[in-house]
């Protein structure tokens, strides 16, 4: 599969990820190589082959519903860019 | 100091030869002396340190010290220390400042292991030669013009230039393996689950595993020992009885079986670096071991279906980078979608970004058979592969990497050369075995890493081979020029 500069686009919008216009076609020409060499995967038939998610076919363990974490909320905010009253805050979604 | 392993320094400390405030001192000095060329460490913490090496003297004279109570140590800079900053190599985590300890951290605190700093590393582990580092590549001590492999270089470097004794690192495809390969020293990426991921930066979390890097195999399993264990904090921690690792050390390797994967020795191979993989061989056959060929047919396919698996997973763990609660925001965002997509374009580097690129492709509506489910279906194959060859063997060798270590920006344009670096190594956790790296020999000048791969939960055994192959040989004792 070949990907174009618009489909780059469309990609890095669903990735929120701004790239730089000029260098969209660089992105299209490596992107491509990397799906032509993963395409490698196709010389081999793998019909009726059970997808491996776990090495060791392990699940999610469950753990009781208990409370176990103290809130730290000022300890984590510490490091956010911009908080306010607790909250978070971003660019008005909502005029 | 600088020249002892860690259990020479271990039995030096407990015989009172020096104080770990000694040590520290004297590990402190040597890297702000000879940091500045490798640029291995790039944080490093001298207060935290004394006082962790005062710690220690104190529990030490109170008869209350571990084994590794003392010893220095420094961590991958992916790993989450609390007040100290954890890049991650990124640009993106420039100003994160970790609020809590990863396991790993926690575990060696409570051992009393000193940190010295935190160690270079490609961008959110992503690289195999450290040149993606927001920070500039670390630089490979036997010839400082070219890489330390990745993405665990600065920890391979910091260790080959004897800055600190033992590091930690992480495997996603090779990281630990390939860098210490390179670097001329041992390190070994623990069973999938072994090794607690809690507070180690996600890259791609059913392949990340954290392990330990040293000289000497001995000097990894007492690192491993401290490292292993169930953690209730990861899901995926596997609860399975962790061993003394150095009890077997020492063990004869007599009628051991070893395999040698026919496919790690074809095409693509350096000749010279098969020939000292060749004499490695012969030495294994000296110490009474039984050598046969093996095959893994789907080898091929693994780093093809790696770069769907780790970008996919990757595209999912790096969303949580956004500009809101942490890590780099970006000026005057327009609005809530301007915010997002500046702060990730702006935060994270041009590697990164293809990976995360890549896996949203390979996860969007349409692909996902054709990319996701088929490289989960490659995956099975290569770890059939691997039972199936272990069950005729109690080991596999083979080389490390298929050449020795590459100069700065000799693979910098294609993306795909630089992955084919990893070719030997990125099965393994696919698979999700246990594998290490320890240095065979040299060719060019440079060093030569034997890789060792075994069964689940089999970390002891492949490091008791490793030991009676370093008691034969000298070459993990090997120092780059200048820096004895």
């Amino acid at each position: 599969m070949s990907l174009g500069p618009a489909e780059v686009k469309t990609i890095a919008h669903l990735a929120r990820l701004a790239i730089d216009e000029d260098l969209i076609p660089e992105y299209a020409k490596n992107l491509s190589g990397i799906l032509a060499f993963v395409e490698q995967m196709n010389a081999v038939d793998t019909q009726g082959v059970e997808p491996m998610a776990h090495p060791m076919e392990a699940v999610q363990r469950l753990r009781p519903d208990q409370v176990t974490e103290t809130n730290q909320r000022e300890h984590f905010q510490r490091i956010a860019p911009a908080t306010e009253a607790g909250l978070y805050l971003v660019p008005r979604v909502i005029e | 100091m600088h020249d002892k392993t860690i259990a020479e320094l271990a039995a030096a400390l407990k015989a009172g030869e020096f104080s770990a405030v000694e040590l520290t001192e004297s590990l402190l000095a040597r890297i702000e002396a000879r940091n500045g060329e490798l640029n291995a460490l790039i944080t490093v913490t001298p207060e935290q340190a004394l006082a962790a090496a005062k710690a220690a003297d104190a529990a030490r004279a109170k008869g209350e010290a571990g084994p590794l109570a003392g010893i220095p140590i420094a961590h991958k800079d992916i790993f989450c220390t609390e007040g100290v900053r954890t890049s991650c190599g990124s640009k993106m985590l420039d100003n994160f400042i970790a609020p809590y300890d990863a396991t790993v951290v926690t575990r060696m605190k409570e051992a009393g292991l000193v940190m010295l700093g935190k160690t270079n590393m490609d961008e959110f582990a992503m690289g195999s030669s450290n040149e993606t580092s927001y920070y500039g590549p670390a630089r490979n001590p036997w010839d400082l013009e070219r890489v330390p492999g990745g993405s665990s270089g600065g920890s391979a470097a910091a260790v080959a230039a004897r800055l600190v004794p033992g590091v930690t690192g992480t495997d996603t495809g090779g990281s630990i393996r390939q860098p210490a390969a390179l670097c001329g020293i041992s390190g070994l990426k623990p069973t999938y689950g072994r090794v607690s991921r809690y507070g180690m930066i996600a890259y791609a979390s059913s392949l990340d595993q954290g392990g330990p890097m040293a000289r000497t195999a001995e000097d990894l399993a007492l690192l491993l020992n401290v490292m292993a264990g169930f953690d209730p904090k990861d899901s995926t921690s596997i609860d399975h009885v962790v061993p003394d690792y150095t009890e077997q050390l020492a063990a004869s390797i007599k009628g051991l079986k070893i395999g040698l994967p026919k496919e790690y020795f074809g095409e693509g191979l350096d000749a010279e670096v098969g020939k000292v993989i060749e004499a490695a061989i012969d030495e294994f056959r000296r110490l009474g071991a039984e050598v046969k060929e093996v095959s893994l047919p789907n080898s091929k396919l693994s780093v093809p279906a790696y770069y769907v698996i780790a970008p996919a997973e990757a595209s999912s763990n790096l969303s949580r980078y956004d500009g809101v609660r942490f890590g780099y925001r970006c000026d005057s965002p327009r609005d809530l979608e301007d915010l997002y997509k500046r702060s990730r374009g702006e935060g994270f580097g041009a590697e990164v970004k293809r990976r995360i690129l890549v896996g949203t492709y390979a996860l969007s509506a349409g692909y996902y058979d054709a990319y996701y489910r088929k490289a989960q279906q490659v995956r099975r194959l290569v770890r059939d592969d691997f039972i199936k060859a272990l069950n005729e063997v109690d080991v596999l060798l083979g080389p490390t990497t298929p050449d020795v270590a590459f100069r700065l920006g000799e693979k910098g344009d294609d993306p795909v050369q630089m992955y084919l670096s990893d070719v030997y190594t990125i099965a393994l956790n696919l698979a999700g075995l246990p594998g290490m790296s320890i240095p065979a020999g040299f060719a060019k000048g440079l060093p030569v890493g034997l890789q060792l791969i075994g069964r689940d939960f089999d970390e002891a055994r492949l490091l008791n081979v490793a030991h009676k192959f370093q008691q034969a040989t000298d070459w993990h004792a090997a120092c780059p020029k200048g820096f004895e």
